[in-house]
């Protein structure tokens, strides 16, 4: 296991294929209109994917089929070799989910909130520390910032036993410069000890190694349009 | 391990590279009632505004239809309780409102033990600060509505057991209509049939005591329609909820 740690998670695209998250063929649309088809990627242990596009290209409907929100897609989406819908459930027991609406609760303080997501008194004290909400503790969410508000949801990242899969729909929001590059700090341990991250982000993001995935290379082809045009 | 995966690339591999994946921890059903009822001391006027409202129109009643003890001591029974219905239903809109437009029922559809446990001690949290206030103070209005004295009791016991029924039936509509902007009537229209059986039983209960019976049978009907709700209720609400939230 520990050799295992230390290599470079790539042994072979197979076994990457069967430890990891594997989107192939993937189309996904939203209220009749195709977003993007034939997506393909592959998120290993110890590797980041991170999804752009423009705004409306599909970025939160793909963040929402991956966590199974959203089942209407076609194509597979692969948890550690099994197939969605049946990988799904083992895929969420070792997931980590940020959304855009990042469920924090304003009527609770940061403490309450991490002790919602199941974390210990101290543990929480921690993870506010380390992202600097030391003195915010029993502040009511409600008065804090957007962006207090943003590290209040990104502290569940500092948390211990994190689970291996972050999947992060625009952590960088809302956030100013040091809290962007503790958070790329943050990103790059979860990376070394062989988690995975995707994430999706307007702005680059300086984590390694880091695949990038843009929505705009899978924009559906305009069969159809063209075809209207020929006939016209 | 490494060698399993090469050798064979179909072959599952025994054990996952990374660390055992942790289930991600679940808020117990205690954490969830704790949350919820914090949550529901600090919104006050949440629970406020409905009991504000029951007392209200029920003062404003002897106004509207006279102050002839007689005909206020027949209509009191079915007053109080069809204000404890709408003041129910006037609160129960906001139920997952909030979870749901700050992320946090999406947070919870993810975990891995079913939404039941989460709504119902909402539910519950919705009863305790909506309906039981109603009923304790139901005597008091009975009082000023000039209702009999049999009556008090069957009264208080019915609106506790029916408001429980209420809150429950309501969670459902409430989760239903979560991802609309504005449900306002169609919330009402969705869970007034619902209500009615509760109703006519907690009316029956407290109109069986003036008349002299034993209001037994109608408390118990009461009940078994609260055993009922209990149990389907709030798994109609979280497949609901789960619909709500695909779209």
């Amino acid at each position: 296991m520990a050799s295992e740690l230390s290599k470079s998670p790539v042994p072979d695209a197979q076994s990457v294929r069967e430890q990891s998250l594997a989107v192939s063929g993937l189309a996904c649309e939203r209220d009749g209109r195709l977003l993007f088809e034939g997506l393909e990627f592959t998120l290993a242990p110890g590797a980041a994917v991170q999804v752009e596009g423009a705004n409306g290209a599909g970025k939160s409907t793909l963040i929402r089929t991956l966590i199974g929100s959203a089942s209407d897609f076609t194509g597979t989406i692969a948890w550690q070799g099994l197939a969605f819908p049946r990988g799904l459930a083992a895929m969420r027991a070792s997931l980590l989910y940020i959304g855009h609406y990042a469920g924090v609760r304003r009527g609770l303080t940061p403490l309450e909130n991490l002790a919602w997501y199941g974390a210990g008194q101290d543990d929480a004290m921690r993870a506010l520390e380390l992202v600097g909400l030391y003195g915010f503790e029993d502040v009511l969410c409600q008065q804090l910032s957007a962006g207090q508000n943003r590290r209040v949801a990104l502290a569940r990242l500092y948390l211990p036993d994190s689970p291996p899969l972050w999947i992060l729909d625009e952590p960088l929001a809302a956030l100013d410069v040091t809290g962007v590059a503790g958070l790329e700090t943050q990103m790059n341990c979860h990376l070394r000890r062989g988690g995975s991250v995707l994430l999706t982000s307007h702005q680059p993001v300086n984590i390694a190694p880091l695949q990038r995935v843009n929505l705009a290379d899978f924009s559906p082809r305009m069969a159809v349009e063209e075809e209207l045009h020929r006939a016209v | 391990m490494q060698s399993e995966s090469v050798g064979d690339g179909r072959k599952r591999i025994a054990e996952p590279v990374l660390r055992p994946a942790v289930p991600a921890a679940a808020p117990g059903f205690f954490t969830l009632f704790r949350t919820e009822l914090t949550l529901a001391v600090r919104r006050r006027s949440d629970i406020v505004n409905p009991l504000l409202f029951f007392v209200t129109v029920l003062a404003l009643m002897p106004i509207g239809i006279g102050p002839e003890p007689e005909m206020l001591s027949r209509m009191a029974a079915g007053l109080i309780w069809v204000m404890a219905l709408l003041s129910t239903l006037l609160s129960q809109e906001s139920l997952f409102r909030s979870d749901y437009e700050d992320g946090s029922l999406e947070q919870l559809a993810l975990q891995s033990q079913p939404l039941y446990f989460p709504v119902l001690a909402k539910v519950l949290v919705h009863w305790l600060v909506t309906g039981v206030p109603l009923a304790v103070l139901s005597p008091l209005l009975g009082m000023m509505l000039n209702l009999g004295q049999a009556g008090y009791w069957p009264l208080l016991l019915s609106l506790v057991l029916g408001t429980a029924s209420l809150s429950l039936i309501g969670a459902v509509g409430a989760a239903l209509t979560v991802a609309l902007r504005r449900p306002g009537l169609l919330l009402a229209l969705i869970i007034m049939p619902l209500y009615v059986p509760v109703l006519i039983f907690g009316t029956g209960t407290v109109q069986a005591a003036l008349d002299g019976y034993g209001y037994g049978p109608q408390l118990a009907i009461l009940g078994a329609i609260l055993a009922a709700a209990a149990a389907l209720a709030p798994l109609a609400a979280a497949g609901a909820i789960r619909i709500s939230l695909e779209n």
